[in-house]
């Protein structure tokens, strides 16, 4: 499993609401269904992941959430998940408001641009990074709002967005603390569980 | 293709009759003594009999979803794209049921039967009906074929509203319910081009009141008017404009020429028009219409399609198609989003699809791979 995804199961009360955002084949929600018994809902706009995730058997909805996620309810689930989506967002901040308006809680990952891999890329190439991780050309990637820790850090300052926990991961699993002890240098995936 | 050559068909298959002596009390406050409805049925039910897949049809429909009634049929059943071996209601898996419902005119009792007690046929007489009459029909069908609880319900545009009806009328006897191209209720736009399509049919001098049978006439000019306008809204601008443009079909427009001009589209829809009049009863479309502008989920719910939804216990399917006008996907959605504040499970798809509201009969390809990962669902909980 990956790393983010383990991080993120913990913080799921078994038997819960959740709704995940960009849930892609269903992959993790199928996991998080059988392993912590939880009411799921997936929203996906691809095509295949749709079918994909219809034939796992799980509940999913063809919808945008950049476009609006006004017809779910306030409050209505326990946890709202977006894993890797942040960065595609037209308008994460306003997404946030919502995923925060629809659970009592909810979880964000997203690639931190901070990482010292992509400073020392654009520092000395002068040139947008790319990588195993961020395969694609500026011209032509779906990330359009890449971030790094501390700017995730301060939007939730204004916002008024409780962190409830961090958790990061890092290049090097046998040196996990360097990405938790300075996470805008070291993680490349940045895990929060934050409510209002 | 033709029933001897086709093995992703269900094959020839041959109508049956159900005969109901209890009487049947109606929405409307009537009631009928007894009735018959024609009902086919593909594949085998299995031996905890749970495999059983109800087939509601829309407006025009009938029992013959799938299959071919005679070797030399060219043309298969109205669904046939979706039923069979293979197929999205696969009929490996699934036992299914088609019935002409009541009040139609394929062989089910309706206007053009006979009232037992004049001996003539019912004529406007029948009763009016609405979805909740046909279901609780439909929930006798199920009781004499011995099905307790149905595998899936399915439906499109009408039928659909007949699968919603059915998981609040009936929770304990679906456990899923698939509402394609349907609505919680039909908007005024939609009335209006069924109150076209009615006056179009009282219209003709051969309507008699709705007694043309007993004046040996039949309204074939209102009934095919009025399916001309029902066409037309079935079909998008774009498909209309790719199937059709604007070729003549005889004429010419040429300046100095002062031919009989036809379009292709004015023929064609003549010849929908014609064709249907010659094979469905007027009294019957009137009441079909009328059922549909009545049908509204939630009414006896405060109006409130959440709680309406909350009497069900069966996981949807809700699935709409993009150039849809007539049952747009908002109205798909407006079910989808009822649901979910119900905290009922659904799933969803918008199917990219230029074909307008007919798209749900038509193999496309995105459409058939969504409805077939569904039922591989609602078969693998048998």
């Amino acid at each position: 499993m990956r790393l983010d995804l383990a991080h993120i199961q913990r913080w799921i009360t078994p038997g819960s609401r959740v709704l995940d955002l960009g849930c892609g084949d269903g992959e993790f929600l199928q996991m998080l269904e059988s392993q912590r018994q939880v009411n799921g809902l997936g929203l996906e706009i691809d095509a295949e992941n749709i079918t994909a995730a219809i034939s796992r058997g799980l509940n999913i909805l063809e919808q945008d959430m950049d476009k609006s996620l006004a017809n779910f309810p306030d409050q209505s689930f326990d946890t709202v998940i977006m894993a890797h989506a942040l960065q595609v967002l037209h308008h994460p901040d306003r997404v946030l408001e919502e995923m925060l308006r629809i659970g009592r809680e909810c979880v964000v990952t997203f690639p931190n641009f901070g990482h010292w891999r992509c400073r020392w890329h654009l520092g000395t190439r002068g040139k947008m990074p790319q990588s195993k991780f961020m395969p694609y050309s500026w011209y032509d990637t779906p990330n359009i709002h890449f971030c790094t820790v501390k700017d995730f850090e301060s939007l939730c300052g204004e916002k008024g967005i409780r962190i409830l926990a961090r958790e990061t991961v890092g290049n090097s699993k046998r040196k996990p603390l360097l990405a938790s002890r300075w996470p805008n240098l070291f993680a490349t995936t940045a895990i929060y569980h934050i409510s209002r | 293709m033709s029933a001897s050559n086709n093995n992703d068909s269900v094959g020839l298959v041959t109508p049956q009759t159900a005969v109901f002596d209890e009487p049947l009390e109606l929405a409307c406050g009537r009631h009928l003594a007894n009735y018959e409805l024609v009902y086919e049925t593909y594949g085998k039910l299995n031996q905890e009999r749970s495999n059983a897949v109800l087939i509601c049809h829309a407006l025009s429909g009938h029992h013959h979803a799938a299959g071919y009634h005679h070797a030399d049929d060219k043309k298969a059943g109205w669904w046939n794209e979706c039923i069979g071996p293979g197929k999205p209601i696969d009929t490996n898996r699934f036992f299914v049921v088609s019935l002409n419902n009541l009040g139609g005119c394929h062989g089910s009792t309706g206007p053009s039967s006979s009232n037992p007690e004049t001996g003539k046929s019912w004529g406007p007489d029948f009763p009016s009906l609405r979805a909740r009459d046909w279901v609780n029909s439909q929930a006798r069908l199920a009781d004499l074929l011995e099905i307790g609880c149905w595998a899936a319900v399915i439906g499109g545009s009408l039928g659909g509203m007949q699968a919603m009806r059915w998981a609040l009328m009936y929770p304990e006897r679906i456990k899923h319910c698939v509402v394609i191209a349907s609505a919680i209720k039909l908007s005024a736009q939609n009335i209006a081009f069924n109150e076209i399509a009615r006056q179009a049919i009282v219209s003709d001098p051969n309507f008699n009141n709705g007694n043309y049978l007993d004046h040996n006439t039949i309204p074939d000019k209102g009934l095919a008017l009025a399916r001309m306008v029902g066409h037309i809204t079935y079909l998008s601008d774009h498909a209309m404009a790719s199937k059709f443009g604007r070729d003549l079909r005889s004429g010419t427009l040429e300046t100095g020429t002062d031919d009989d001009i036809e379009f292709q589209v004015e023929s064609y829809l003549r010849h929908q028009g014609s064709q249907f009049s010659g094979s469905f009863d007027a009294n019957t479309y009137i009441l079909m219409t009328r059922a549909l502008d009545y049908f509204d989920l939630a009414r006896e719910y405060n109006h409130d399609p959440v709680q309406a939804f909350e009497q069900a216990k069966c996981s949807f399917l809700v699935v709409s198609f993009s150039t849809d006008w007539r049952f747009s996907p908002q109205r798909s959605r407006e079910i989808v989003d009822a649901l979910i504040a119900a905290n009922r499970p659904v799933s969803y798809a918008e199917i990219e699809a230029s074909e307008g509201h007919d798209a749900f009969l038509l193999p496309i390809p995105r459409y058939l791979e969504v409805f077939a990962a569904y039922m591989k669902r609602v078969g693998g909980s048998l």
